[in-house]
């Protein structure tokens, strides 16, 4: 479960700034909105056409210095939810902008999250319970020019293969976006390259690997790995 | 003082107390009740009588229970239920519970109706429906001897219109809560699964398998729906555009509410259009019927080979555990009969 650190040794003296963060998506540059789904408009790095259905992904431990933002947010881009968050109180000065992407294990909590259950965000059992970090769903062309579906979703890796000893890896990361000043009422954007998710370090052939991918231990880890260069600081003003 | 009659100063009805169960207080947001519309004992009770009061039909034959039988989880067994002229609907009737864990407030197959209060209006004047006039409603129910009182005890007047109507009805039908099937005792520890029952969960909790958690709840999600519109592969081309129609957008046509999973013993026939009678039927369209279409959902697995191809074991513990989900308690609630 999250705590919150709100400790201040000069809370009474102090400049507080209202933050906001903006989530914005992109496709190796070209922006990406809901007005852009359900459309073939976008090339992975295999080369495959892509369109965008549904996107949803959970950041968690959003944090501005030693300041907790907000202990989770649920970004869904199709949905048009939760692409902005608010932050009062923030002492102004210089902070490290961090976040992760997931939920690290110790607050993966099965079933504790009554907003994330309201929407149908959960793993089950059967793969160590919790919560997706993505949901990044869509159609692709195959190799032979028909429409076929991936389901792109990550979640905190498990190896099966010995169904009575489950053995799971963390795969939500760190993001450390640097040091942001913070001298007044800002707004600071964090920039999401779904491109990335196909590109790097493993080139993703969807082809190969489009669906079932919650069970998959070595695609989680490859999701987990291309994650790592998705998410930019943007704008900060 | 003021000029209102004295009864109407002085009666304030009493808050309604929804009886919330365990596994959705633990487990889901709070239900939506608008702040313009509390529940109350008086609301309520005034909303059920509304609901089977056949005074709400043009010619007065139906009331909202003609289609919406209790005994049914609040349908009628047909494919499509026919109006008081005898002209048939082109939608199945909608089953009737946990309405107030819609958090979008989309109501219908289709959404097009936003928030419980506003679905209510609508049958009401439908010519395939109950095919009446708001405002001769209005006339008569404020004529009738015992209507008048009710509307004043409910909502501090005594003059009748189908705001207020549609008010008691909403009120009603949040009140129709579905949570005490033998899953959800199984959930509290209270009963045990069969072994059936426990592979037909892990196959709809599998992804390689049913995969039907993503839009279907779990539980973690005791309403057993997410809810929101999806294209589940019955058609390679629509005759009904479902949401599509609503929002305009081509990329929603052939998208329908997922409808929840809960009582299915009791709400033959299944999908918008009914077209399925069994829950084998159901099953085998995810096994091996997926129609492609450009709006198939993605979560639609392997469209290209029908569907996902269950083994003929896990397609009968999958209807074993679905049917786990019956609620005899809630059909049979004394307070949600005529």
């Amino acid at each position: 479960m999250f705590l919150f650190n709100a400790c201040n040794d000069d809370e009474n003296t102090e400049q507080k700034a209202t933050v906001t963060i903006k989530f914005t998506h992109n496709w190796d540059g070209t922006p990406v909105t809901s007005s852009d789904f359900n459309a073939f408009k976008f090339t992975n790095a295999n080369g495959e056409i892509v369109s965008i259905e549904r996107l949803r992904y959970l950041v968690s431990n959003i944090t501005l210095g030693t300041e907790i933002t907000k202990s989770y947010n649920l970004v869904n881009v199709g949905g048009n939810t939760n692409l902005e968050i608010t932050s009062e109180n923030i002492p102004t000065g210089t902070h490290e902008l961090n976040f992760i992407f997931g939920l690290k294990d110790v607050d993966n909590i099965d079933g504790v999250y009554l907003d994330l259950n309201s929407v149908s965000f959960n793993v089950p059992a059967m793969l160590g319970g919790g919560y997706h970090y993505m949901q990044f769903d869509g159609k692709y062309k195959d190799t032979n020019s028909q429409d076929a579906n991936f389901n792109y979703h990550t979640i905190k890796a498990v190896d099966r293969t010995d169904p009575t000893n489950l053995i799971f890896q963390d795969t939500s990361f760190e993001v450390h976006l640097g040091a942001i000043e913070i001298t007044d009422n800002t707004t600071i954007e964090i920039k999401m390259n779904i491109a990335e998710w196909f590109k790097n370090p493993n080139t993703w052939n969807l082809n190969e690997l489009n669906s079932v991918l919650m069970p998959n231990f070595e695609a989680q880890k490859m999701m987990s790995a291309n994650g790592t260069a998705v998410f930019s600081l943007g704008e900060v003003n | 003082m003021n000029c209102t009659s004295k009864e109407e100063e002085i009666y304030t009805p009493i808050p309604y107390s929804l009886e919330i169960p365990t596994l959705f207080a633990d487990k889901l947001i709070a239900p939506v009740i608008p702040a313009n519309n509390p529940l109350t004992v008086e609301g309520v009770a005034l909303g059920k009588k509304l609901f089977f009061d056949k005074k709400l039909s043009g010619d007065e034959t139906q009331s909202c229970a003609s289609c919406h039988n209790p005994q049914k989880a609040f349908t009628d067994n047909q494919q499509f239920s026919d109006g008081i002229d005898g002209f048939s609907g082109t939608r199945n009737t909608m089953p009737l519970f946990n309405l107030a864990w819609n958090f979008d407030e989309r109501f219908a197959w289709d959404g097009k109706e936003f928030s419980l209060e506003n679905q209510a209006l609508e049958p009401v004047t439908n010519p395939l429906e109950m095919h009446a006039n708001w405002t001769v409603i209005a006339v008569k129910l404020q004529q009738h001897a015992e209507y008048p009182t009710l509307f004043l005890q409910a909502f501090g007047t005594s003059k009748i219109d189908s705001a207020l109507v549609t008010k008691a009805i909403a009120q009603f039908e949040r009140t129709l809560i579905s949570g005490t099937s033998k899953f959800d005792q199984y959930l509290r520890g209270e009963a045990a699964l069969t072994p059936e029952e426990e592979n037909g969960f892990n196959v709809f909790m599998d992804e390689a398998k049913g995969d039907c958690f993503h839009c279907h709840g779990s539980n973690n999600n005791p309403i057993w729906s997410d809810n929101k519109f999806h294209n589940n592969g019955l058609d390679a081309t629509f005759t009904d555009l479902g949401f599509g129609a609503v929002t305009g957008d081509p990329s929603d046509n052939g998208k329908f509410k997922s409808p929840s999973i809960r009582n299915l013993a009791f709400t033959a026939p299944y999908m918008h259009d009914g077209r399925f009678t069994t829950l084998e039927e159901v099953i085998n369209h995810y096994s091996e019927g997926l129609q492609p279409s450009s709006t198939i959902d993605p979560l639609m697995k392997k469209v290209d080979q029908g569907g996902v191809a269950l083994s003929t074991q896990d397609k009968a513990d999958l209807k074993a555990f679905l049917l786990s989900l019956s609620d005899f308690e809630f059909i049979n609630n004394p307070a949600f009969q005529e």
